[in-house]
């Protein structure tokens, strides 16, 4: 009995969902409006089906403040406005009905017509319907793909209509899918085929969708309908995998070139001049917390923050180097046990003065708009941009260091110290010196690595912390002293760990590759890339 | 002209030494036993600053029975076994009354034997996953029925989400309330393919791969919806990555039960508009009550930025109940405080009143929230009633015959209903 009932409420649930609620009906769009203060959660929806059936130019207007977050209401007489923000911290206030700007209204006079996300939901929906004839093309594109999801609220009518005056390329193609789809929802077997046919080469998880649903409804579907379907997703999961494959690689490059950036500076601090430095994750602490100094002082530049910062970062973590090195490193040479608790030393009074400085608190750095948002290749498979940047910005920063080694005067000074202090010594290189630079060379690129990061994760006095035993482990993988090492190491445990992640889990990802490296260091305690030579010894 | 400095110095030292020992003869001491230093400063340095808070106005209103409060704060670092060290000197050396401490439960699992053995007095003010239950201890934090289920309760019936995320940081709150809430999700019907459960380590900050998993995971027709336990400092990079993979809070709404108004105040809360959060308090939440608090706790910190949150306002209600648990009593004797303690109300900032329960739990509202751009919450759903904190969660075999219940003639955190037995110390 108790069953009867659950089963009943169920499926009145499922029925109140999946049914738009029933709209409600207005005289005009003032009439509709000034329902608006009245409304909650459960009958806000059904005014805003009422309001979308009207045929008002106002409406698209409202919809998108209403989404926004943006209608409010006089708590005396329930006048509605729109209040939009500006850059500037004031607010501007308008009438809805009249479209006038309204001078003598105070924020604290007005109460927010409240929406959630189901309903933004359904403004989502209602505006695709409204969209679908907007002249800009990729709003078009948006309403289409809207649609996609449930075909059916779109009429024979108006996608005939659309189709015939469509114009632009991409729009077009989900206008044939939309119409696709209505064909194969037909009841006759030929016309089924002939969707399907079309349908073949879509990546529309929407599309995929339809199909999984279709391809277990065994009543509506004659038998050969069925095979059919079976192969169009055959076909179409075939291409699925394959960019999900590509997508991890992808994944693992841009982890790869993160760690890339975290240990290059260690490469040359570490590998080229054999300082264990354990404040190396402090420095690219410092970097980031640059890029979030920058943002205070410059509050218009937010765009071009980054572009600022990478240099400043430099400067910044460059010189606190210099000074580690003038100050604790320089006399504890060739005594790697003393370097290594004096560097942690280091590391702890560093974070308790940025602590000291800017408060324990993680620090908000703003992601510029350029690096926000993806770069949709097709419907499975996007790229994210901040990724892709930082992709192409650790490989630059990678190649211009190999070429300041290798072309420029102090580059050959630091490869000579290295390889043979006293010759060098012997050549009238003054080592002291090319020590001081080399490691302030290392440390301002720890300083660039940590305005990337400032991107990718929390600014805060822990941020080096969660680097530097990668960037050891990328050092010594790759072959102390090697840079082209550093390269290759950072990338192929970049990309092992995205495979394996899938998986495992990241938890046990992460373990598979230590013990790995554990085992791959016992068989090559140089590395992947050994420095061979007399230099060596 | 050194040698004078010298001697002021000393019998400035000299002087405020005898003052404190005068003064500690008629001094109720109050512990504070949170971290200032390491990774958990960021959360605790400021439940450490609202007790402070609260003593400094009880004093104002002249202490209690007749004494003025001293607070005696230690710094037990993020390490969890400094934190029982720090109990044993706050409770051996200092003879403290109560302690109000601990944020992870690692820490609170730390300073559980060495407070049952001395006999301490502890609230403890945030959320976590329950199966405790100790004498010595009170609870004003959610436990996760007071939480994690009302939430889910709200994504299944309002939102209609049938297919369920669930992402924790790889420790034991997060392993244990995804447990419950699995149970809770299977008894309601949900298949196990339905069902996503992923780890992550501390401090994770590539989502990449998580986030393409649950986009795909998500894109099977049924709404969707994450249930997250990650915690703290491992959100940003979480949200950042679902804000630029294009997931918004519209398809795959994300609920979280540790992101609140502290944590959003570090955060560019661009990508997280319109997730969820579940808590007990928000600072949005409009009572006389609740603006009186911010506009003291704003007073205090000295600072118009600073926000309220939901273990503030159990530290609040924690330490109102202590307050008046003892002017009752009329004593701070441990074990008639502690009697006294339950069935004590205090009014919530939020509205209506919070009741200790005999299981050393609170009954509060559950509130769930939309976050909005500048960085509050926004309330869109709550409880039409107080929920009363259950200590062991009736979803799990293991725990689903124990309960809890200080007050004679039971006097036993972990009684067994089905064999009549207490099970002992926990």
């Amino acid at each position: 009995m108790t069953l009867i009932k659950a089963l009943l409420k169920l499926t009145l649930i499922s029925v109140s969902l999946s049914a738009p609620l029933k709209a409600a009906e207005f005289e005009n769009f003032e009439s509709a409006v000034s329902e608006l203060p009245q409304t909650d959660f459960k009958t806000l929806p059904a005014l805003l089906e009422g309001i979308a059936e009207l045929d008002d130019p106002r409406i698209s207007a409202l919809l998108k403040h209403l989404s926004d977050g943006e209608v409010y209401f006089l708590k005396s007489d329930k006048k509605v406005f729109y209040v939009v923000d500006q850059a500037d911290g004031s607010a501007q206030i308008v009438d809805v009905l009249s479209g006038d700007k309204v001078a003598d209204i105070e924020k604290k006079q007005l109460n927010k017509v409240k929406t959630n996300n189901s309903i933004r939901k359904g403004i989502g929906q209602l505006q695709a319907q409204l969209n679908i004839n907007h002249p800009d093309p990729d709003i078009r594109l948006t309403a289409a793909r809207e649609m996609l999801a449930d075909v059916s609220r779109m009429s024979d009518k108006r996608l005939k209509s659309r189709l015939d005056k469509e114009s632009d390329g991409d729009v077009l193609e989900v206008l044939t899918l939309i119409s696709a789809l209505k064909q194969f929802t037909q009841d006759d077997t030929e016309s089924q085929f002939a969707a399907l046919e079309q349908l073949d080469s879509t990546l529309e998880p929407d599309v995929r969708q339809v199909l999984i649903t279709a391809s277990l409804d065994t009543e509506n579907y004659a038998p050969e309908v069925l095979a059919k379907i079976k192969d169009t997703m055959a076909s179409i999961d075939n291409q699925r995998n394959l960019y999900s494959y590509a997508e991890n690689i992808f994944f693992g490059l841009s982890l790869g070139s993160v760690l890339l950036l975290a240990a290059i500076g260690l490469a040359i601090t570490f590998g080229v001049m054999g300082v264990i430095n354990m404040a190396h994750g402090e420095m690219i602490m410092l970097g980031a917390y640059t890029t979030y100094v920058i943002q205070q002082w410059f509050p218009n530049l937010i765009e071009y923050s980054l572009l600022i910062a990478v240099p400043a970062a430099f400067i910044v973590s460059g010189t606190v180097g210099i000074i580690i090195e003038r100050s604790v490193i320089q006399f504890l040479k060739g005594r790697p046990l003393e370097t290594l608790l004096a560097t942690f030393g280091v590391s702890l009074i560093l974070q308790q003065l940025v602590r000291t400085v800017f408060s324990p608190l993680n620090r908000q750095v703003i992601a510029p708009e350029w690096m926000s948002g993806s770069w949709q290749i097709n419907p499975v498979f996007s790229v994210t941009f901040n990724r892709l940047y930082i992709i192409v910005f650790s490989l630059v920063v990678f190649f211009m260091l190999l070429i300041f080694l290798k072309k420029s005067a102090l580059g050959l000074h630091v490869r000579a110290v290295a390889q043979n202090r006293d010759m060098a010594r012997a050549l009238s290189i003054r080592s002291n010196w090319v020590d001081a630079a080399t490691f302030g060379l290392g440390s301002g690129i720890a300083g660039i690595a940590g305005v990337v990061l400032s991107q990718l994760t929390n600014v805060g006095p822990n941020l080096g912390q969660a680097y530097i035993i990668d960037s050891f482990l990328v050092v010594v993988f790759g072959g102390v002293g090697n840079l082209w090492g550093t390269l290759v190491s950072a990338m192929t445990l970049g990309v092992l760990n995205k495979f394996l992640e899938p998986l495992t889990g990241p938890v046990m990802a992460t373990i598979i590759v230590l013990v790995g490296l554990v085992f791959f260091i016992q068989k090559r305690p140089m590395g992947l890339f050994p420095q061979k030579g007399r230099a060596v010894e | 002209m050194k040698l004078r400095k010298l001697i002021v110095a000393g019998s400035l030292i000299a002087s405020s030494l005898t003052t404190q020992l005068a003064l500690a003869a008629d001094t109720i001491k109050v512990g504070v036993l949170h971290s200032l230093s390491g990774t958990m400063a960021i959360s605790e340095t400021t439940l450490k600053d609202t007790v402070l808070m609260m003593i400094e106005e009880q004093n104002k209103m002249g202490g209690l029975l007749g004494k003025k409060l001293e607070a005696v704060v230690v710094d037990p670092a993020s390490n969890w076994p400094l934190f029982a060290e720090k109990t044993r000197e706050l409770l051996a050396k200092d003879k403290v009354d109560v302690i109000f401490g601990c944020w992870t439960s690692v820490s609170r699992k730390s300073v559980l034997p060495v407070i049952e053995e001395l006999n301490g007095l502890m609230f403890y003010p945030v959320q976590y996953e329950g199966e405790e239950s100790s004498k010595n201890v009170f609870y004003t934090g959610a436990a996760p029925n007071q939480q994690a289920i009302p939430a889910v309760d709200y994504l299944m019936n309002d939102i209609g989400a049938t297919r369920w995320v669930l992402l924790g940081t790889d420790y034991v709150y997060p392993r244990t309330t995804n447990k419950i809430l699995e149970a809770y999700l299977k008894s309601k019907g949900v298949k196990d393919a339905d069902i996503m459960i992923n780890y992550t380590p501390f401090g994770h900050s590539d989502w990449q791969g998580i986030v393409s998993d649950v986009k795909k995971f998500g894109s099977a027709g049924k709404k969707t919806a994450v249930v997250s336990t990650v915690n703290g400092d491992a959100n940003i990079p979480f949200y950042k990555e679902l804000g630029n993979q294009g997931i918004s809070a519209e398809d795959i709404p994300v609920v979280a039960f540790s992101v609140g108004e502290e944590e959003l105040s570090g955060f560019d809360t661009k990508p997280l508009v319109g997730h969820l959060a579940a808590w007990n308090y928000f600072q949005s939440i409009e009572t006389e009550a609740n603006s009186e608090f911010i506009a003291s706790w704003k007073k205090y910190i000295k600072d118009d930025k600073r926000v309220t949150n939901d273990p503030m306002e159990a530290t609040y209600i924690g330490f109102k109940m202590w307050a008046k648990a003892v002017e009752k009593v009329g004593t701070t004797d441990v074990d008639a405080v502690e009697q006294a303690l339950i069935g004590v109300t205090v009014p919530n900032l939020t509205g209506g009143t919070a009741v200790m329960n005999p299981n050393h739990h609170l009954s509060k509202p559950v509130f769930i929230g939309e976050i909005q751009d500048d960085g509050q919450v926004e309330v869109v759903w709550q409880t039409p009633d107080t929920v009363r904190g259950d200590a062991w969660s009736d979803f799990l075999p293991s725990s689903k015959n124990l309960m809890s219940d200080w007050t004679p003639p039971m006097s036993c955190g972990n009684y067994d209903v089905s064999t009549g037995k207490c099970a002992g110390k926990m």
